[in-house]
Order: C-alpha cells, then structure tokens, then sequence
C-alpha cells in the first residue's frame, strides 16, 4: 500500500494526517492551522488554532475573544510528531501566510491566498521552494492582468479629487479586510477625517490597537452631520450599495476596488460609477511566475479556474490536479455580515465598540493563550 | 479614436438616463462633423460590416497573446463579450491613445473587404498594436459588426437635439431611415433646414405604455379609442414618388419580404404613410405570431411558405397624405383619413382596418378583454380621439393592455453563463415540468425575470449543486421552483416536450414550492388543447 500524501485533500480541510492537523478547515476540528483571517479561511467552531501572530486581533474578533489560538512569526518552525511546519509571508493581507510543510525530506507549500506585488501594509509574498505548492486560481485566467498599484491608486486620488470638486462624497467600497488597509496605507490622504462603515471602523481600530500604523477612522453614525460627508471620502464594504444606509451621503460617486471590476459585466453589474481594477490575489502573469519559482512537480489548484488552469499547467509540462474546497467566497461571506451589521443597526457597532475597549483592559493583563508550549502540542 | 472610447466607456459606466444624454450631447458639442456621422451612424444601429471571418480573429487574437484557443474558448465564456476578451487578452500597449480619429479608423476599416487573409491578419494586428485597452474594445467592436450601446434611440435623438438646438421630432425624423455615412454629411443630414429628398424615410413610431392600475381610471370612455392589440409585426407602409417601402419597428427596411403587399403600389397615392400591424392572416381573420415566424428570417420566400402563412396589413394610423405630414392632426381626425384611403383600395381584407371595438363603459371593454386570446389578440390598444401622434414611448395617450400570460410552475434543471453585464453568472435557465413517467422535461428556456438579489441567489444555488457539466451548461440539482409566464403555446417536433411555448419569462420564484410540487406536462399539454 502506497504511503498516503503528506497533505490529503478530505473534504473538509488540507490535513496532515501524520500531524493530525487541519489547514484552513471548513468544519469544526481539533487543530487548524489558519493561513489568514478572511472568512471562507478561518471559520468558527475548531478547538485549538494556530496563526501568525498578525492575525490574531482579527480571528478574535471574528472568531470569538476566548478562542484556543498559538501565534507563531513568520519562519518560526514547529514540529508536530514529526512533521515540521512554519509560515510564510503569502502578501494577501495582514497576516497572511502560506504554510510549508515538511516531513521525511519531502516538502509541501499550502499557499491559502497570496498576490506578489508588495502592498505597503502586508509583509510580501516569498517565494517557499517545494515539492508541492497548493495554489488558488481566482483570478487564473489570462484575461487578468493587474495594473502596478500606483497607478490604481492614482486613480483613486483623483477620482476623489474630482468629487471633492463637485461638493460631492466619494464612497469607496471594497473588502473590509486587506483591501481597506491597502488603500488607506497608498492614497493620498487628501483630508484629516476619512469616514467609514462600522465593518471597517472596527476593524481599522483592532488593528490599530495592535500596534499597526494606520491612520485614526470616524465612524458614520446617524448622527453625524450629513453636510460633513460632502468632498469626504467614505471607506464602506460591498454591498452597501444595495442598502439604505447609502442614501444619507447624497450627492455622492460609488467606487469599488476588487479585481473582478476588470471586466465590463461585472462592473455594470454593480452600478457602480467608477470600478477600480485593485487585488489581493495574483493576476494571471504572476499566477505563473509563482508556481515557476516554486520549483514544485506537482501543484494542485483550488478555489477559482481551477480546471483551466491545471490543464494549462499539464499542458506546459508541470502536473497539475484540480481540488475541490469551500474557500473563495470571502465575498458572500463579506456581505452576510455587511447585511448583518445594517440590520442590527447602530447599537451593533455600540456593541463591536464596547467589546472592543472591554478587550483593551484585558489585554493588559498576562493571557494564557501565549503559553510557549501552545494549544497544538509543539 | 480616443474621444470616441471614452464616451464609450462613460456611457456605459453610467445607468443615469441624464447623465447619458449630457455625455453624449458633449460628444456631439466638441467632435468633428465627420466624427458625429460615424458615432451617430453607430448609435442608431447602422453596423457596417467589413467581411472578417470571427473564428480568423479569435485565432489571430490568440496567438498574439500567446496562448491556445481552447484557453482563449475559456476567457472568451467568463467574459462574455469577444471584442472585451481580445481586449484584455492582448499584450497591454504603452499608449495614450490612438492619435487617428474615429472616422479615420472607419475608413481603415474599409480597407479590410478587398484584402487577402494575410494582408488582413497585418492590417488588423496593426491597429491592435496602436491602440490603448479600451480603444482595442470599440475598435473590435467595429470590426465584428456587433457595436451596441445601451442608450435608447429616443436618448440619442435628446441628446442631438440639445447640442444642435433643434427639435427633438425633427431629429428624430432625420435621423430614420435609408442613409450612408460615406455619401451624406453631419449638416445634409441633421442640420439641413429644406426637406430632403430621401422618399424611403419613415416617421418615428409612437409607442405605448402599459397600462397602470384600472383601466376605468382612464376617466371617460368617450374619450378614447380602443382597438385590438395585434400579435405581428408593427410597420411603416411608405409609399412616395411611385415606390413603396415597408418599415419594421426595428427599422429595417423590408419592403422584399411582404410580396403580398406590393400591389399597394400605385394604388395608395403618392405621398401615403401608414403605420399598422403586419400579421398572419387566413380566411380573413389574424392567425398566432407563429405562423408568422415561420417566414421571418428566410432570405427566400417559395411559394409553399406564401401558401401557409400569408400576411395582411392591419392598418390603424395614418401619418401622412398626399405629401404632409398628418402626425400633428387627432388620433380621431387621422382615423378619418385612414378610412377615407381604405374605401378606395381593393383587396381591402390584405390591406385591412385594424377595427375599433364599440363600447360606452369601461366594463364592457373589460368583458372583451377576456375575449382577447379568441381574437388572437394580445388585448387592448387604447389611444386618446385627441392625442397627436408622439415620438418615441410618451405616458398619457397611447396604453397597451395586456392580457394575462400563460403560466405554468416549472423545475429549473439545466443552467449557462450569461453575457455581457451577465457574464461570471448562471442566468440561462431551461426549465422542466414533470412528464408522465416521473421524469422532469425540458420545456422552455428562459432569462429574463428575476431581479439582481434573486439572479445573485440563484446563482449562489446552481454554482453548490452542479451535478455535470456539458461545455457550458451545467445540470443542476432539481430543488427550485419558478412560475414561467409565456404569451403562446404550440405543437412542435422539434422540442423534447412536444410543445414549444412563445416568450417564455420567468414570473416569480416559488420559493414555497418543492419541486415535487411543479406542473406536469399533461398540465402543459391541457393549456395547448385550450388555446392553439
């Protein structure tokens, strides 16, 4: 009997059998590993996590404050019997990590999500040599070729400026977390109070209170003065474009920064004034470069053209299998809770706020949750 | 070129109907004459074509972007669009923007008919070389012949009027019929005050809004004219300077296709207009839109397809005589006239009146309105005795009423990509009833009905429960429910189901619904035994 892989595709997570360990699991499990904090990657329920130490304001904020959760640097090795894993910089978001794995000479990478392109707030993307490489395809179509980020953002910058010249609010929506940060770390900060959505402004705080630099958000509430909003900027995520809470910035322009505005079905879709062509995952010319410099024999490709992409690794002589997993729909998942949030109304964010300070207290106080031996049994 | 693609871009980007015509009027304030022509020639529907081979240019397209077609098939099915796909598939250019303007390119273009594939192949990739992302779009989108905008005639005609300060009517008139960029200018044919000669030019056609709330809220019954709403193809009978023309409302001319009606040449007098209803017609009364369809589309009309599905003109306007334009006249002062030239043809049952239906109350009307699928009809045309005829769709003097479509709850069961602002979604549905064996039918196809969150939930559906794929459809787990309205049903071999039904849309998702709980085919086969 063939000796099973070091990483096995179950239908429920990567898992490292010899490890016991779950990558990125989609069900509750005794131990997961979590590449990133994006909600189709960290999901709620295991008993014991483990992540870069960057992700973990964020997976306690969206996974519960008293979760079982060891956090490691990138490169910091760890050894589960006999398995030695350690993280690597992945340049998808805050935190983000692709996980190497190695046992009895054989090396394999699970990638999560990653960009090459250095975005000013993430450590960037590394590349990690392997056997393997586990890879995403989200954007794995050559018809995605991502512009240098300066030129996005100078976009932006000027789009803003042009609204800000006709007295009206700018709303830029994109995902709350990787997207927003980017962008706050890129544009020209053309005012001293940017506005944002109580999903961001939450957000952008933990993240602040972690000791990141990011600039001081003002948080929209019912009452703020609507005639403030006029020439601001307004950081929302997707989807408040369906809602009421929109309405209070009028006159306004609607922007949205995701990778899928490169297309002109996806953007009218949207109705969006301006589409701006902004990514945290690889384009198609990076996608190979990628798996090139991996130097791997065999990749296997999850979430997005898996398919075609596999087949056009098998056809440039470099084995490839498709994988079916439940990752990739950070976007649903994103405006569930968006819908959440507008439903639960203000007192929501009262409630993210007051969590929020009730954790700084806590904080100051020694944890547990950083006992050297951790939950994993390393 | 670049002005050109960015209004383009603009025009697209936007779902204000203003600001669609304030981009569109700047385009028209600042271009040149020659450049106005062409995007006008553009923006009305006129595509002329340069004879390229698509599967040629998709072949160039993918060997300039170095990949092989089958990866080119795949980003052509997620975009939607070929002209966008070639696009973005294309080493990007460090351009900012193409210097030749959009007339200058048309003329490029022109070249294209009397080239060798070689010499194509280099003109083409020459151009693509040149130009920026989105100039690459238009300019493809020229090339193929399949430039659409998403802006209404009626916007168009808006936005010209405003820049050229002219009435919307009389633009609206100049910019119809029978007319070539290459042989007329921006100021023959737009600003050009004396009547020209151009006989074949037909009016804009006035259309109708659907009725809303009660029909008795129209106010007094005396007031308005009721007529049958007609299932055939609206026209322009034109008769001028001893030539007739036949208008459709897709303005095409078709003056070939309708044999049946050439004799009214030199019997309407010259300078006649009128505006009706083409339809299939048998022992003088109006046959189902599918007999008709039967001869819509064939380039030759044999004498079999005569014989089976003749047509007559059903009349209800006239919009000019004897050389005036009639249009400024009443809905009743034209009905005069339009009966006064009727007397005084032959062969009146193939050029016919469209009927007015006789009543004094409102709810006389809407007890004929129950009658309509009888008359083959699709209800009721009510116009006010005292409306002029308008240009475009204007509320207030022309209504339609419609009758109620058929529908029957069916199972979705096979799903495609759309395209265009579709594309990356399952929006083509085919849908099942349930046949006598306990097995689901296919039975209609539909795409449109639902809403942007229902079309979202959907897709959401199919992209969790494929069960396998055939090149682009997908079979799809049979769970959700739809109500399929249709406007016609009819025995057909050629579908599974035997049955094909005529504009099938979806109502509503019957989301209370399992799919055990669909209709049956016997159910769908009970509506044909009653209404073919």
């Amino acid at each position: 009997m063939p000796a099973p892989s070091l990483l096995q595709f179950t239908g429920k997570s990567i898992y490292c059998s010899v490890a016991d360990a779950h990558i990125d699991p989609w069900i509750p499990v005794d131990r997961a590993i979590i590449t990133h904090a994006h909600s189709d990657h960290a999901r709620w329920g295991s008993k014991h996590y483990l992540a870069h130490k960057d992700s973990e304001p964020i997976l306690r904020l969206r996974l519960g404050q008293d979760i079982s959760l060891q956090t490691v640097e990138y490169y910091e090795k760890f050894v589960i019997n006999g398995v030695t894993f350690s993280l690597h910089p992945a340049g998808h978001i805050i935190g983000s990590a692709q996980v190497r794995v190695e046992y009895g000479g054989e090396v394999w990478v699970a990638s999560g999500d990653y960009k090459l392109e250095d975005d000013g707030f993430a450590v960037p993307y590394e590349p990690v040599k392997c056997n393997v490489f586990i890879t995403e395809s989200t954007f794995g179509l050559p018809i995605y070729k991502w512009q240098p980020q300066k030129e996005i953002m100078s976009e932006i910058d000027n789009w803003w400026r042009q609204n800000k010249s006709e007295d009206k609010a700018s709303i830029l929506m994109g995902y709350s977390l990787g997207k927003m940060q980017r962008i706050l770390k890129n544009i020209e900060l053309q005012d001293k109070v940017i506005y944002a959505h109580g999903a961001i402004y939450t957000l952008n705080e933990r993240l602040r209170q972690a000791g990141h630099d990011l600039p001081e958000l003002t948080l929209v509430t019912k009452e703020t003065d609507r005639k403030l909003f006029r020439g601001s900027l307004v950081l929302a995520p997707p989807s408040v474009d369906s809602s009421t809470w929109i309405k209070k910035f009028n006159p306004y322009s609607l922007g949205y920064c995701s990778g899928w505005m490169a297309l002109r079905g996806a953007k009218n879709r949207r109705a969006v004034d301006q589409g701006f062509i902004l990514s945290d995952h690889v384009d198609w010319p990076d996608l190979n470069t990628a798996v090139r410099e991996t130097g791997a024999e065999k990749v296997y490709v999850t979430h997005g053209y898996t398919s075609i992409f596999s087949r056009w690794l098998n056809d440039n002589g470099i084995e490839a299998g498709e994988v079916h997993t439940m990752y990739g729909n950070e976007d649903e998942n994103e405006e569930e809770e968006v819908v959440q949030d507008l439903s639960a109304g203000i007192e929501a964010y009262q409630q993210h706020k007051d969590s929020l300070d009730n954790e700084i207290s806590s904080n100051s106080e020694p944890s547990t949750k950083k006992s050297p031996k951790g939950d994993l049994g390393v | 070129m670049k002005q050109f693609a960015e209004l383009f871009m603009n025009l697209d980007r936007t779902n204000k109907t203003n600001a669609k015509v304030e981009l569109m009027k700047q385009y028209f304030l600042s271009a040149s004459d020659e450049d106005k022509l062409w995007a006008l020639t553009l923006f009305t529907g006129r595509r002329p074509s340069f004879k390229v081979n698509r599967t040629m240019v998709k072949e160039w397209a993918a060997e300039e972007a170095g990949i092989p077609m089958w990866l080119f098939q795949e980003s052509y099915q997620s975009v939607g669009d070929l002209g966008e796909t070639i696009s973005l598939l294309l080493p990007r250019n460090k351009t900012e923007g193409s210097d030749k303007s959009l007339t200058d390119w048309f003329y490029y273009l022109g070249m294209l008919p009397s080239m060798t594939d070689q010499e194509k192949h280099d003109h083409i990739l020459q151009a693509w070389m040149q130009l920026s992302q989105h100039e690459t779009f238009v300019f493809n989108k020229l090339l193929m012949g399949s430039f659409r905008i998403g802006v209404s005639q009626t916007l168009v005609v808006r936005a010209l009027a405003e820049a050229t300060e002219t009435d919307s009517n009389v633009i609206a008139h100049r910019v119809m019929g029978q007319w070539d960029p290459k042989d007329t200018t921006f100021e023959q044919l737009i600003l050009d005050k004396g009547e020209n000669d151009n006989a074949s030019r037909p009016y804009p056609f006035f259309l109708a809004y659907p009725i809303e709330g009660d029909v008795s809220d129209l106010g007094n019954p005396n007031d308005w004219f009721a007529e049958w709403k007609w299932d055939g193809i609206r026209s322009q009978i034109i008769y001028r300077n001893n030539e007739l023309f036949i208008w459709t409302r897709g303005e095409e001319l078709s003056t070939d296709k309708f044999p049946e009606l050439h004799f009214l040449s030199g019997v309407l007098p010259n300078g006649t207009v009128l505006d009706g209803e083409i339809v299939s017609y048998m022992d003088d009364k109006p046959m189902p839109f599918n007999v008709l369809q039967t001869r819509i589309g064939r380039k030759n009309l044999s004498k079999k397809v005569l014989d089976e599905a003749p047509v007559a003109f059903l009349a209800y306007d006239i919009l000019e005589a004897n050389g005036v334009d009639l249009r400024g006249l009443t809905q009743e002062q034209r009905r005069a006239e339009l009966e006064l030239i009727h007397k005084n043809v032959p062969n009146q049952f193939v050029f016919n009146l469209s009927p007015l239906i006789d009543f004094k109350e409102w709810p006389v009307l809407s007890e004929l309105h129950m009658l309509s699928r009888q008359n083959i009809a699709e209800g009721f045309m009510i116009k006010r005795k005292g409306s002029t005829y308008g240009v475009g769709r204007k509320k207030g003097d022309w209504w339609k009423w419609k009758i109620n479509p058929l529908s029957i709850d069916a199972v979705l069961i096979y799903a495609q990509k759309g395209s265009g602002r579709r594309a990356e979604l399952f929006t083509d549905y085919t849908f099942a009833v349930w046949g006598e064996d306990g097995k689901l039918v296919p039975f209609a196809k539909a795409y449109s009905g639902l809403t942007d969150v229902e079309i979202g939930q959907v897709d959401y559906f199919i992209k969790r429960n494929v069960l396998e794929k055939f090149g682009p459809v997908r079979t799809v787990k049979p769970e959700l429910v739809f109500e399929i309205g249709f406007e016609g049903i009819n025995e057909s071999s050629r579908h599974k189901s035997g049955i094909a039904v005529r504009f099938p849309r979806i109502l509503r998702w019957r989301k209370d619904k399992k799919a055990e709980e669909a209709d049956t085919l016997e159910a769908l086969k009970g509506i044909l035994a009653v209404y073919k």
